[in-house]
């Protein structure tokens, strides 16, 4: 991956006022327990690497309404955008990425795309063959202007922490 | 109820919208507006993504069927099921049938306008089901039981304080509820109850995607996903235009849609669902099981509605409608919206100026009649939209059709006045205002006697009980000669054979008539440029009886005009249009009514004064020939016309004033508010005074108020003139030789 996509996608997090760690398979640990707060649930992530003992990975309801960080890996980065993607899978990533506070995806940095059309075309292939068939294009934390100002957190994260997986 | 009865009651309406939702809904949508203009700026692909979009719509409408087919084939052997439903009571009794299935108590639902086109809530309630909205602007409207006033967001024309108020009555909480954080989290906690005991998610969906049953949701809040993949129930509710062929052809659209609607370069989420998902449902009764443990027994109702869209599709000029996909631009770049919202410029359902085609195909003619006024033909709205829907002219279509069925009473008071086309059944004001350019002829061969005779108290107080013409108003004052005679008297002043070119200066209607010192200025100033001018007599545009809906009118007009003008520009002179609402007719609507090669034709060989004026300087033109500011100028305030924006030509005024040496202030409204005959039209006098406010403050401010006030449209010339003390003029005005 280009330097100068990764370059852009920090660029658009901190523009979202999103916070990003770069880390490696060793360091992951460390950045999680740095920059989540207990309790955590999460989901198992798909890159060779284990979450900490200490992030919840089997939740059930109660404790995914009572954490107050999720971690969850991210398919792609869209470096445009700041945006990550999250597949749908079975063990949640939907629910654990979307009830907690604070939701930490973590994503390898060589998934990190230029743009939209990159990202559709990649969504494209893996919906019609199967691999995931839904998925959450999130873009900094949820956000609403109903109530007379902008509020982060109407009914998702107040706050999101990307954290790159370098090889 | 008699005309000018309705008349005042539509004026009382439009007065109490102003005093009581007015702020609110100016400050949200001016807002939305500038965001939009601040979040296209950046995206460099804009123009393309918007002709792809456009493309896409435009080729899934086509083949609807095809792709209806499709969709529910891939939604089927997803494991979900299809169900298309002919209109709202068909797609309700469905929804109704799944509710007792499960033996729903509750539904919770994300904000999908679908779903308030069918009243599904209503319908539901009457069954015993608790029906709850999780969008908070939704939420809002649903405790205070109110109507959406936006289609994007919903409860705009509330202000933060009179939120608290709502909340705090409703709710009693221990500690009152004040500021939009405290009233975010109240919310927040409030409807997660309500999710966590809800048997089934009420969605709507943005677009399906015909290859894989994928549904895109565009959302901010996060309700839409907890109110999908929560329960283990997804009805989704959709219009059958929401259609796509592929997951890829989502791409401009979802670059598009946030930008567009809310100024916003994305949406916090973007949901991509091909249910059943695989997400596990969250089940709050069994609170002490994994997630993931369970079953995932996930059961999900795609009903798609026609509800008079296939209807909408073999029509083809409410056709486009259905390329729409409900970004609000249209509603938030519109003056008008922004002073009265989606409560007093929409229908049953929808609001703003895409709001004339769904209503007129969805609810009828009588419903789209009721707001469809509203739309001026301003045109800012073309620009605007992501799919390059001609709004305007959807609007223009549906008026000519309502003018159609109407009936019509007091005709013979304007029959002489009227050598119209129209078939009957058209206010008489609009047939005043339609062939204001037969009244203006009329005026003329009558001044001074005509402008003193209605400029009378009595004939003031007529033309407002009958045509509806407002009394607060200024009326035209016409000249005894007119541009054409005055130039037939004078003659050229450059003959052919010393031009550098030739140019025939349109004399539309209110320049001939009674804006003639502005045609003399053209003149002079295109003489001075060594061009050899020409003013025959010619036919009026047809932009008047256009505006009132009058398209048969507009129509002919326009073919005599193109023939009086064949000649002309067979000669290779240019056409020079002094009113921009007349040269959009040339570029835009003319394409409608003539042979292609005709309005092409006519097109390219016209141009606004003021940019012919450009091009003349910038090919070699002595700037000194025209008037430079004196030296102690004050400086212009220059206001650019609607529709000359649309065009993209309000640059080439500015230019020619910043290279005599004018210091130029522009003004940044949409609209003067006045937009042909709107302003002066009794009902709509005052929104036409609140849109204009914004404009007069512009050129109030201690930067500007010094300055010259220079517009280049008639309309907004009458409307400068009534709110400010000093005189306005044409731009050509200022830089024209005094004599020559």
């Amino acid at each position: 991956m280009a330097t100068g996509t990764v370059t852009t996608f920090e660029a658009s997090l901190d523009r979202l006022d999103v916070d990003w760690t770069h880390t490696t398979h060793d360091g992951l640990a460390d950045v999680l327990r740095e920059v989540s707060t207990e309790p955590a649930v999460g989901t198992p992530l798909p890159f060779d690497v284990s979450l900490p003992a200490w992030v919840n990975t089997e939740p059930t309801p109660d404790e995914l309404e009572t954490a107050t960080t999720g971690i969850t890996a991210a398919g792609l980065g869209i470096a445009d955008y700041g945006s990550v993607v999250l597949p749908s899978t079975p063990e949640g990533t939907e629910p654990v990425s979307l009830f907690p506070d604070l939701h930490v995806a973590v994503l390898r940095t060589g998934d990190v795309v230029p743009g939209m059309a990159e990202a559709f075309d990649f969504l494209g292939e893996e919906f019609r063959d199967g691999t995931h068939s839904s998925a959450i294009i999130a873009t900094g934390p949820s956000a609403t202007a109903d109530m007379g100002a902008l509020v982060k957190g109407a009914h998702g994260p107040k706050d999101v922490h990307v954290v790159m997986l370098d090889e | 109820m008699s005309k000018s009865t309705s008349r005042e009651a539509k004026a009382a309406r439009i007065r109490y919208l102003l005093e009581t939702e007015g702020d609110a809904v100016k400050a949200n949508t001016k807002g939305f507006n500038q965001g939009r203009y601040d979040s296209v700026a950046k995206l460099e692909s804009y123009e393309e993504l918007r002709a792809r979009a456009r493309e896409i719509k435009a080729d899934a409408i086509d083949r609807l069927p095809e792709l209806l087919d499709r969709v529910e084939a891939t939604v089927e052997a997803n494991g979900g099921t299809v169900y298309f439903a002919d209109d709202a009571a068909d797609a309700n009794r469905y929804v109704r049938e799944v509710c007792r299935d499960k033996e729903a108590e509750r539904v919770v639902k994300s904000k999908s306008m679908t779903s308030e086109e069918i009243e599904v809530n209503e319908f539901l309630e009457e069954d015993g089901v608790d029906v709850v909205e999780t969008d908070l602007g939704e939420w809002v409207l649903q405790v205070a039981d109110e109507a959406p006033s936006h289609i994007v967001a919903p409860a705009i024309h509330k202000s933060r304080e009179g939120i608290a108020e709502l909340f705090n009555e409703t709710f009693q909480p221990e500690e009152k509820l004040e500021t939009a954080e405290e009233l975010t989290m109240f919310a927040r906690e409030r409807l997660l109850e309500e999710i966590k005991g809800a048997d089934v998610g009420m969605t709507g969906a943005n677009f399906i995607t015909a290859d894989t049953g994928t549904l895109a949701l565009v959302t901010s809040e996060g309700n839409a996903r907890k109110s999908a993949v929560v329960p283990d129930t997804h009805v989704a509710v959709a219009g059958v235009e929401k259609v796509v062929p592929s997951v890829e052809s989502l791409q401009p659209f979802v670059e598009l849609i946030g930008r567009s609607g809310t100024g916003q370069d994305i949406t916090s989420y973007i949901s991509l669902l091909t249910p059943p998902v695989e997400s596990p449902v969250v089940d709050f009764d069994a609170s002490d099981t994994p997630l993931a443990s369970g079953e995932n027994d996930r059961d999900f109702h795609l009903v798609l509605i026609d509800n008079g869209r296939m209807a909408m599709r073999e029509d083809s000029e409410l056709k486009e409608t259905l390329y729409c996909i409900r970004c609000s631009a249209c509603s938030n770049v519109c003056a008008n919206f922004q002073s009265v919202g989606g409560h007093g410029f929409g229908g049953e359902t929808y609001s703003g100026g895409i709001a004339t085609g769904w209503e007129a195909g969805i609810e009828g003619l009588d419903t789209a009649a009721e707001f469809n006024d509203l739309c001026t033909g301003c045109s800012r709205c073309v620009d605007a939209c992501p799919v390059n829907i001609d709004i305007p002219w959807i609007n223009t279509v549906v008026r000519d059709r309502i003018n159609r069925g109407t009936d019509h009473e007091f005709d013979w008071l304007v029959d002489g006045l009227t050598p119209d086309a129209e078939e009957g059944g058209l206010s008489l004001q609009k047939r005043f205002f339609g062939n204001f350019s037969t009244v203006a002829t009329v005026g003329s061969a009558l001044a001074p006697l005509s402008n003193w005779v209605a400029g009378t108290d009595l004939s003031r107080r007529l033309m407002e009980s009958t045509i509806g013409v407002d009394a607060r108003r200024d009326l035209p004052s016409f000249e005894r000669e007119t541009l054409v005679d005055w130039f037939a008297a004078r003659g050229p002043r450059v003959s052919p054979t010393e031009a550098e070119r030739e140019a025939v200066v349109y004399p539309d209607v209110y320049t001939n008539h009674a804006m003639v010192e502005r045609g003399k200025a053209a003149v002079r100033a295109l003489e001075a440029l060594g061009v050899h001018v020409r003013v025959p007599d010619l036919p009026a545009s047809g932009r008047a009886p256009l505006s009132q809906g009058m398209i048969t009118t507009a129509e002919e007009k326009a073919h005599a005009l193109y023939a009086a003008l064949a000649e002309h520009i067979d000669a290779e002179r240019d056409v020079v249009v002094i009113e921009p609402s007349d040269l959009a007719m040339f570029d835009r609507e003319y394409g409608k009514f003539l042979a292609p090669r005709s309005q092409e034709r006519l097109s390219d060989a016209s141009y606004e004064v003021m940019e012919y004026v450009y091009g003349l300087l910038e090919n070699g033109g002595d700037p000194k020939t025209l008037r430079a500011p004196g030296a102690n100028d004050s400086g212009v305030a220059y206001h650019s016309h609607c529709q000359q924006r649309t065009l993209g030509l309000e640059g080439y005024t500015e230019a020619v004033l910043d290279r005599l040496g004018y210091d130029v202030a522009t003004s940044e409204v949409e609209c003067c508010g006045m937009a042909g005959s709107f302003g002066y039209k009794s009902e709509y006098y005052e929104l036409s005074m609140d849109v204009g406010s914004e404009l007069e403050a512009q050129f109030s401010t201690p930067e500007t108020r010094e300055r010259r006030v220079v517009a280049s449209g008639t309309s907004c010339l009458e409307q400068l003139d009534s709110m400010l003390a000093r005189p306005s003029q044409h731009p050509v005005e200022l830089v024209a030789p005094e004599r020559l």
